[in-house]
């Protein structure tokens, strides 16, 4: 089956002599929901900016749906929609025509184009506001905006980096159920995110870059199979003075009495709660201490931190 | 994208764009016909009465085809280069690239803005010039090719200047130290006939001198230079230059990282 998006050997090198690509592999499937995540500066932007014809390659090769960027590029702009990080509308212009405007570039006539346009801003929750300049919108209603301008082709991969920047937890969590109704509904996604939460409650797939390289690509629940600890917080019933015996896993308190267990890869939490009630103690609630995705993500980027010498070579 | 899909590309931005200068009327239409207004006040009627005839003609007579030609010339420019830079500096340009829309369309679809403006003023300076004198034309054709093809290539030129500018004081620098310089010494004001042979022959290497002769060819009879010469040299010049827009399009000069 053809996939979605298609990369081998990507490298960008920019004018100033960055190396920003070191030769990237991707593939993604479709109807995959994909996260593309590393640290500022890994490359991210400039991978996806690549695919959109947003920045030249220096050399490798990029297909959408089997179509190649350098040889059939209009095909693959066709199946493309892009949400960007930062705002690139026509501020003056009204939401409605932003897009309209952007239909008729791909060749839908306004009739058909007013039809989308109003299926998406209605989705999105901005119909009510077709008729306003796009810089009278708040920062969450530009966002909404620039993926109902992104979508009225109707495209078959979308690609957002990080859409949910800046935008509040309520919006953020209607913006991830609109996005899992588009990926049910056959849409590819691939989101970039600094919010390691996201890709862990969206997507199926990711891949880490760091540094112009991908350090790994494989599906989440591979890459969550791979932590080898977790620390959860319990709050009790009653707050704890002592911190209890636990046999088998190690435990503390934090400054306001929350008990702090390390459970193990292959250690059963029946056992803490066990242990807890055989000791009078009723826990109340409980939560991971950290996003278990994030703390692998830190231990990845960590163990691929470049050298003293890169970073003066990279400098230099 | 099959013919029908680029006509509404093309479409969409030649609409985008009349939209554009339409709704900032104040900014783009009213003063150049305020301009021209004391042009033909001042140098019409003013001191044009006691500069007696030129070429022929009297003074506001001469000044008038010049004066459209001026207009023309410089709103057909300042149309593509505000434009584009604008939404290369909002970086809302990222909408068309991320778009299949050929760059030949792109090209098309900014000029064709450029022409509808420039033109739209011809016509406005036109009207207005009716107020101070009464125009015959001569050569009907020849003054709507010339403005048509002098539009276009003032919009080509916008276009790139646009592509090559990486701050606003690049969109002025061209309009202000190259086309205003040149548009005056093109003949607008006065007949290269009265200068001595040197700078004569130093004004027809001026791009603007071809235009400004070859429209009022179409409208007085008269021309400093003949007035085929002027379009096959506007017909050069806009295909040299839209073949330089063309390939800075697609090396993404400007717009591409």
């Amino acid at each position: 089956m053809t996939h979605a998006l298609e990369i081998e050997g990507l490298t960008k090198t920019y004018g100033s002599g960055f190396e920003a690509l070191k030769g990237i592999d991707l593939r993604v499937a479709q109807g995959d929901f994909f996260a593309l995540l590393g640290p500022n500066g890994a490359g991210k932007s400039t991978t996806l900016g690549i695919v959109c014809s947003l920045v030249t390659k220096s050399a490798g090769n990029v297909k959408v749906f089997g179509y190649d960027i350098d040889t059939h590029l209009s095909d693959a702009k066709l199946h493309l929609g892009v949400v960007p990080q930062e705002f690139n509308f026509n501020q003056f212009e009204k939401v409605f025509d932003i897009v309209t405007i952007q239909a008729g570039y791909y060749g839908i006539p306004l009739k058909k184009a007013a039809v989308s346009a109003e299926k998406y801003l209605k989705k999105l929750g901005l119909w009510d506001k077709r008729n306003t300049p796009a810089r009278m919108l708040s920062g969450g209603m530009k966002r909404r905006l620039m993926i109902a301008r992104a979508l009225v082709h109707e495209p078959r991969l979308l690609i957002l980096d990080e859409p949910t920047a800046g935008v509040d937890i309520e919006l953020r969590r209607s913006m991830w159920a609109f996005l899992e109704e588009m990926n049910r509904q056959g849409t590819t996604i691939i989101l970039t995110t600094h919010y390691l939460e996201e890709a862990e409650a969206l997507c199926r797939n990711i891949a880490i870059i760091d540094h112009g390289r991908i350090i790994r690509n494989t599906s989440k629940r591979e890459l969550l199979q791979q932590l080898s600890l977790e620390t959860f917080l319990l709050d009790a019933e009653t707050a704890l003075d002592n911190v209890p015996e636990l046999e088998g896993f190690s435990c503390r308190l934090d400054d306001e009495g929350v008990l702090e267990v390390d459970v193990h890869k292959g250690q059963a939490l029946n056992d803490v709660f066990l242990q807890l009630g055989q000791q009078g103690i009723k826990v109340v609630s409980m939560r991971t201490k950290a996003n278990r995705l994030e703390e692998l993500f830190i231990r990845m980027v960590e163990h691929n931190a470049p050298t003293a010498e890169e970073t003066t070579e990279g400098r230099a | 994208m099959n013919a029908q899909a680029l006509f509404t590309a093309y479409s969409t931005i030649v609409l985008r764009e009349i939209r554009r200068f339409t709704r900032i009327w104040p900014q783009t239409l009213l003063p150049p016909a305020v301009t021209m207004t004391l042009y033909f006040i001042i140098f019409g009627n003013l001191i044009g009465s006691r500069i007696g005839d030129m070429g022929g003609f009297d003074y506001m007579s001469f000044i008038v085809p010049g004066l459209i030609m001026m207009a023309v010339i410089t709103s057909s420019y300042a149309n593509v280069v505000s434009s584009f830079f604008s939404m290369k500096f909002q970086r809302s340009v990222e909408e068309l690239l991320v778009s299949p829309v050929p760059n030949w369309i792109i090209l098309a679809g900014y000029v064709t803005g450029g022409m509808a403006r420039g033109l739209g003023i011809g016509f406005i300076v036109t009207l207005l010039s009716l107020a101070f004198t009464r125009l015959e034309i001569h050569n009907l054709p020849m003054v709507v090719i010339t403005v048509f093809l002098t539009s276009a290539l003032f919009a080509v030129g916008g276009f790139i200047n646009a592509l090559l500018a990486t701050k606003f004081d690049d969109v002025s620098i061209v309009p202000t130290f190259i086309l205003t310089p040149l548009t005056y010494l093109g003949g607008v004001f006065y007949s290269i006939d009265m200068l001595p042979d040197f700078w004569q022959s130093v004004s027809m290497v001026n791009p603007i001198l071809y235009m400004v002769n070859g429209f009022r060819f179409g409208i007085l009879g008269v021309s400093d230079v003949n007035p085929f010469v002027s379009l096959g040299m506007i017909v050069i010049f806009i295909t040299v230059l839209s073949f330089v827009a063309l390939k800075l399009l697609e090396r993404g000069k400007g717009i591409r990282h």
